[in-house]
């Protein structure tokens, strides 16, 4: 690779070519402030459209000054970035921005996280010094994202995470000049467009524009409830995230999590990921099933079995390829897992009205919120999950409890919904799924013990990947994706006939859950998820138990409730059916 | 499910404008040009069944209508009146000339009569500035307009359309 040598700020340094200043002035610690600039180099996704102008500097021999975010570095170039006529532009940039937006922080719920807000702190904006038109406000939500157009500054990283990186293309920059909007197609409501609920543009928004739609309020009035029995379920990802708002970054806390959890005041605190285990018995034996009757030469058995565990990538599924439908796993998510098995089973056991026990989930998704009120997971009209949450309102509601988190005591989770094994840790992260299925899968299917239980050959970064994994003498080939642009480049492969897999993994975030969009924000920090994945791997290895059939508790609920996996009862509590939600052309005969 | 309700005449159209396209996202703007010369105005539904056609996604399609100007989402009327309103034009009166219109028809801009009769658009430059104000009607040019002018243009075209 060509090097370039340039100045910045007084300090040489030598760079790749094609390299821009913002990155650059990166490699030597120096910060030039960004609001529309987003590089997720790690997921091939780069949002520079050069609108905001924040990151505008001084170039030696250059009039105007210079976007850093579209200027590359160039021989010899000299850069300055904090002279008083960069820092007067960037004020007067800024102050303009704030010239049409509602600037009432204080009552914001992106107060403290918001990089517009940081960034009025940063460069010292001392008053609104403009006053002008503004954007009209409009407000759209669905039971995952909220949209509040007048805090949109434009930027366009959701409309490019949205369209690039998931390929959903739910956002576009509709109109133009000052009445340019971000919205949907025809601004219809989030709930009727092509939107598949994955967050990603809820985690990229600098302002407050888009936002998880919170259900807080719910969590405390059910706590407050004296007649109802409040149980919670924790995602395998939420664990490695909480800390970042109380200064354990990419550390897992646990067992400080659930203490948090009890003092809020939840009955019992159990685990997603002995839910997950379920799903490793369900989706195993049905990956088995299909797998068996396809090697004996049945064509109708679907193959590849795909993953169901996400629902963003469910619905995609159902939105954009909805002839995918019959190859998802028939398994539902550990979420509603949890919940089926928490309304009934748990409730019976504990005498009481499934009606009376309010399950509360953490996810790390805003997704989860609406598969959590699909209508097919309720009895009744009660949901199986009552209330989904994400992490970042978690840390909220810490926050509300005057809780000292990081001085908090470890607990364990109880039982028995709160029993777990390493596979179910790791199916926070990409390929975790699927190594946690083949971890069971290999067994069950050869009775024969694991030779290794790392497949490292399953885990990593890159957006598709496949390995052949041998199962004593019949190769298994298993493809993954993370990311939805990287889904549908797995697909169309496979609906071209050049991709043979028998099982498929999908999760609709990049990196998978540790990178949701509904934990804390990583503002673009890749260290930050690599640590995540780091800590649900440790997580993974710590733990006594590695495969699902394994967990005690698991072995009893089939022992005690369900008979066997995939069995009748399994069948109506744990499984689930796709609906084809992509629109359809109906001709209208011709007048006569 | 979503529906899109089209009759069959019109999927048919459609989906030949595309393919003469080759069903090509990047010929977006020509499909769009072709469709609305067509029909006369791009509604929901239709854009909807581009971006089937093309494989991407509608708020794209959206995103290209809403744009471009010359793109409309409502049916135009059978005169459209474009008022000038370049800087000549609007130096010259051209601003209350589309207010008289305004008025008199009882449609805003962007809007049509509800007889189908007018629209009411206003555009920058015709390149006419020695005849300011400028208003086109359907393809004549009225130069040199008063605002006691507009009433007289109204009712010429409505006592044509009653002969015929």
């Amino acid at each position: 690779m060509e090097k370039i040598r340039l100045t910045i700020d007084n300090r040489p340094l030598e760079v790749d070519k094609g390299t821009n200043l913002v990155e650059a002035a990166a490699t030597i610690g120096i910060r030039i402030p960004t609001l529309c600039y987003l590089n997720l180099h790690e997921f091939g996704c780069k949002n520079d459209p050069g609108v905001c102008r924040i990151c505008v500097v001084e170039v030696e021999g250059r009039k105007n000054l210079a976007p850093a975010c579209k200027t590359l570095c160039t021989e010899g170039m000299v850069v300055r970035t904090h002279t008083p006529r960069v820092i007067n532009a960037r004020q007067t940039i800024l102050e303009l921005i704030l010239s049409d937006h509602p600037n009432e922080c204080l009552t914001c719920s992106k107060n403290g996280y918001c990089s517009l807000q940081t960034m009025a702190k940063d460069l010292g904006v001392r008053e609104a010094k403009y006053k002008g038109e503004t954007t009209k406000p409009l407000q759209d939500l669905s039971p995952s994202v909220v949209r509040n157009m007048e805090k949109c500054i434009l930027c366009r990283r959701c409309e490019t995470v949205c369209n690039q990186m998931q390929t959903v293309g739910a956002l576009s920059v509709v109109g133009r000049g000052f009445t340019s909007v971000l919205c949907t197609a025809f601004n219809d409501p989030i709930l009727s467009s092509n939107c598949v609920n994955c967050g990603q543009c809820v985690a990229v928004c600098p302002t407050n524009a888009l936002s998880e739609n919170s259900n807080i309020k719910e969590v405390l009035r059910a706590l407050a409830d004296p007649t109802k029995t409040v149980v919670v379920q924790t995602a395998p990802a939420v664990r490695v995230a909480l800390g970042q708002d109380f200064g354990l970054e990419g550390e897992s806390v646990t067992g400080k999590m659930a203490t948090a959890l009890r003092q809020l005041g939840f009955d019992y605190v159990f685990d997603t990921d002995f839910a997950a285990d379920l799903t490793i018995m369900e989706e195993g034996t049905e990956l088995l099933g299909r797998l068996e009757k396809h090697l004996a030469g049945n064509r109708q058995a679907r193959l590849p079995i795909m993953t169901s565990c996400c629902p963003g990538w469910v619905s995609f599924v159902e939105k954009h390829f909805p002839e995918l439908r019959e190859y998802l796993s028939t398994a539902k998510s550990p979420q509603q897992m949890f919940g089926a098995i928490a309304k009934n089973y748990l409730a019976p056991k504990l005498g009481i009205d499934r009606r009376h026990l309010i399950v509360v989930s953490v996810m790390p998704c805003v997704a989860k919120k609406s598969e959590a009120a699909r209508p097919e997971f309720s009895s009744e009209g009660d949901p199986d999950v009552n209330i989904s949450i994400t992490t970042r309102e978690l840390a909220h509601m810490i926050r509300y409890a005057n809780m000292d988190f990081d001085k908090l005591p470890e607990s364990d989770f109880d039982s028995p919904l709160g029993e777990s094994t390493g596979a179910s840790a790791i199916f926070g992260v990409t390929g975790g799924v699927i190594e946690a299925a083949v971890r069971t899968a290999y067994e069950v299917h050869t009775g024969k013990p694991l030779p290794r239980i790392d497949f490292t050959e399953l885990r990593g970064l890159e957006g598709v990947r496949s390995a052949t994994i041998d199962f004593d003498g019949t190769p298994i080939r298993i493809g993954i994706a993370h990311g939805l642009g990287n889904a549908r480049k797995l697909v169309e492969k496979i609906l071209a006939g050049e991709a043979d897999y028998h099982a498929v993994e999908v999760m609709a975030c990049p990196g998978g859950c540790i990178n949701g969009g509904g934990q804390p924000y990583h503002r673009g920090n890749a260290a930050l998820l690599k640590q995540r994945t780091a800590s649900l791997y440790a997580e993974d290895r710590s733990k006594p138990i590695r495969k699902s059939h394994e967990n005690p508790a698991i072995r009893q609920l089939y022992a005690e409730f369900l008979g066997k996996p995939c069995g009748e009862l399994s069948h109506r509590l744990l499984h689930t059916h796709y609906i084809d939600r992509k629109p359809v052309v109906e001709p209208i005969p011709n007048k006569k | 499910m979503e529906k899109i309700c089209l009759s069959e005449r019109r999927i048919d159209e459609i989906k030949t404008i595309c393919r003469t396209h080759h069903n090509d996202p990047g010929e977006l703007i020509n499909i769009l040009h072709d469709t609305q010369n067509k029909l006369g105005y791009l509604p929901k539904q239709v854009q909807e069944l581009i971006a089937l056609e093309l494989g991407i996604p509608a708020s794209r399609v959206y995103g290209v209508v809403s744009f471009y100007s010359f793109f409309t989402m409502t049916p135009k009327g059978k005169y459209p009146i474009s008022v000038c309103m370049g800087t000549a034009c609007y130096v010259r009166g051209g601003e209350k000339v589309l207010d008289e219109f305004k008025r008199l028809l009882n449609i805003d801009v962007g809007g049509t009569t509800p007889d189908g009769l007018f629209s009411l658009d206003s555009l920058r430059c015709v390149g006419a500035c020695g005849l300011a104000p400028v208003v086109m009607v359907g393809p004549r040019v009225y130069g040199r307009l008063k605002v006691a002018d507009v009433k007289r243009i109204i009712d010429e075209v409505t006592a044509h359309e009653q002969e015929i």
